[in-house]
C-alpha cells in the first residue's frame, strides 16, 4: 500500500489533517509546488482531478 | 599408446568424465545480454564449481564398481553443496536488484538460482555417464555418451519464450487529463505537466495477448510482469533515475480478458524492436500454471 507523503492544493476547503498539506494560491503554483515535492520526496504526484495533488510513495509498499 | 588406455580404465574413465563434466558446463554457461553470470569472477566461480560437479560424478563410478557403496553417500554432499549455490546466486542478486533502475523481481532470481543449481546437477549426469560407459565398454564409448549427453543437457537448457504463449502488438500511448491508458488499458494516475509531456514524447505501448488459459495466469504472475519489464528496459535502455517515481515502466492487465499491457519509456524509440524483444523474454518456470490439467475442467484439454 502506498503512503501519502504530502498534499497540495488550491483549494483549502478540500482537505483537512492527516499528511503534510501545502496550500498554493492557483493551479500553476500547484503543478509547480507537486513538481519540486515529487522530486524532493521521491514520491509520484497523482492528480485526484478535484484540485488536490496527493505525493504518494509507492515504494515503502513493495519493500 | 592405446594399450595403455585400455589398461588404465579407472584412470581414463574419469579423466573423460571430468572433461565432458566440464565441456557440459561451459557449454551452459552462456554469457548474454543479461551479463550474468559477471564476467570474469562470476564465471570463474562456476567453472571451478562445475569442475568439482564433473569431478564427483566421474569418481562415483568407479567407487559403485568397486562394490564400495556407501561412496555414494558422497553425492548428497555434492547436493547441499549445489543448493549453497542456488542460495549464493539468490542472496547476491536480490542485493543486486534493490540498485537496479528497473529491478528483476524475485520470480526473475529465483528462476536464475534454480537454473544455477539445476545445470551443476546436468554436469553431474553428463561426468557420470562418460564415465560409465568408458569403464564399462570402452574409452570411446565413453567420448560418444558424453557427446549424447552434452547434447541432452542443452535440450534441457533453454525454456520458452514469450512468442511460445502470447501474442504482441505495437499499441498507442495515451493520457486522458491525469490517465495513461495503452490502447484501453488504464495504467497509472501522472499528476505533473512535465511527467506527462515526456511521457507523450517518450511512451512505448505494447499490448500482449495470451493464446488461451493457461498462458493468461502466467502473464498475469506479477514476477512474470516484473521479469519482462527487467528485460526490455536492459536491451532497449531505460529513460528513468532515482527522484523521478513517475517515469516508471509498467505492465497492467485488463482484468476482463487477460491482456497485459506494457508501458515503457526506453531510450530507443523503436516499438517494432520492443515487440520484438518482448516475444524472445522468457518465460519463468514457476510463473507457469496449468489450470486446464485439473480435473475439475470439463471440456477437455485447454493448450495442451
Amino acid at each position: 500500500m502506498g503512503k501519502i507523503m504530502a498534499v497540495v492544493t488550491a483549494d483549502k476547503e478540500q482537505v483537512a489533517g492527516g499528511a503534510p498539506i501545502f496550500l498554493v494560491p492557483n493551479a500553476e503554483e500547484l503543478q509547480k509546488v507537486a513538481f519540486k515535492l515529487e522530486k524532493i520526496l521521491d514520491a509520484s504526484a497523482h492528480d485526484l482531478q478535484n484540485g488536490v495533488m496527493i505525493l504518494v510513495d509507492h515504494k515503502s509498499s513493495s519493500e | 599408446m592405446l594399450h595403455w588406455i585400455a589398461e588404465q580404465k579407472y584412470t581414463i574413465g574419469i579423466v573423460l568424465g571430468v572433461v565432458f563434466g566440464m565441456l557440459a558446463r561451459l557449454s551452459m554457461l552462456r554469457t548474454d545480454y543479461r551479463q550474468y553470470p559477471t564476467y570474469p569472477h562470476g564465471k570463474i566461480i562456476h567453472i571451478s564449481l562445475g569442475f568439482i560437479a564433473a569431478g564427483l560424478g566421474a569418481v562415483a563410478v568407479p567407487s559403485l564398481l568397486d562394490k564400495n557403496y556407501t561412496a555414494v553417500t558422497f553425492l548428497t554432499v555434492a547436493a547441499q553443496q549445489f543448493r549453497d549455490v542456488r542460495n549464493m546466486e539468490r542472496q547476491t542478486l536480490s542485493k543486486i536488484d534493490s540498485m537496479e533502475l528497473v529491478p528483476r523481481g524475485a520470480t526473475y532470481i529465483e528462476g536464475i538460482a534454480m537454473v544455477f543449481e539445476g545445470r551443476n546437477y546436468m554436469v553431474i549426469f553428463t561426468a557420470f555417464v562418460t564415465a560409465l560407459f568408458s569403464i564399462v565398454f570402452a574409452w570411446y564409448w565413453g567420448i560418444i555418451a558424453g557427446i549424447l549427453a552434452i547434447l541432452l543437457t542443452n535440450h534441457f537448457k533453454s525454456g520458452k519464450s514469450i512468442c511460445h504463449i502470447a501474442d504482441v502488438k505495437t499499441a498507442q500511448v495515451k493520457m486522458d487529463g491525469p490517465n495513461l491508458f495503452v490502447d484501453d488499458i488504464y495504467i497509472m494516475n501522472v499528476g505533473l505537466d512535465d511527467t506527462r509531456e515526456i511521457i507523450r514524447k517518450r511512451g512505448i505501448g505494447l499490448i500482449v495477448t495470451p493464446k488461451n488459459k493457461n498462458c493468461r495466469v502466467t502473464i498475469a504472475n506479477i514476477g512474470q510482469r516484473q521479469a519482462l519489464l527487467h528485460d526490455l528496459s536492459t536491451i532497449m535502455g531505460v529513460y528513468r533515475d532515482e527522484g523521478e517515481p513517475s517515469l516508471l515502466p509498467l505492465a497492467k492487465l485488463d482484468m476482463g480478458d487477460g491482456r497485459l499491457a506494457v508501458f515503457l519509456l526506453p531510450q530507443e524509440l523503436d516499438a517494432e524492436k520492443a515487440r520484438k524483444v518482448l516475444l524472445q523474454s522468457p518465460v519463468l518456470e514457476s510463473a507457469v500454471r496449468m489450470p486446464s490439467e485439473a480435473d475439475v475442467q470439463k471440456a477437455g484439454k485447454e493448450g495442451a
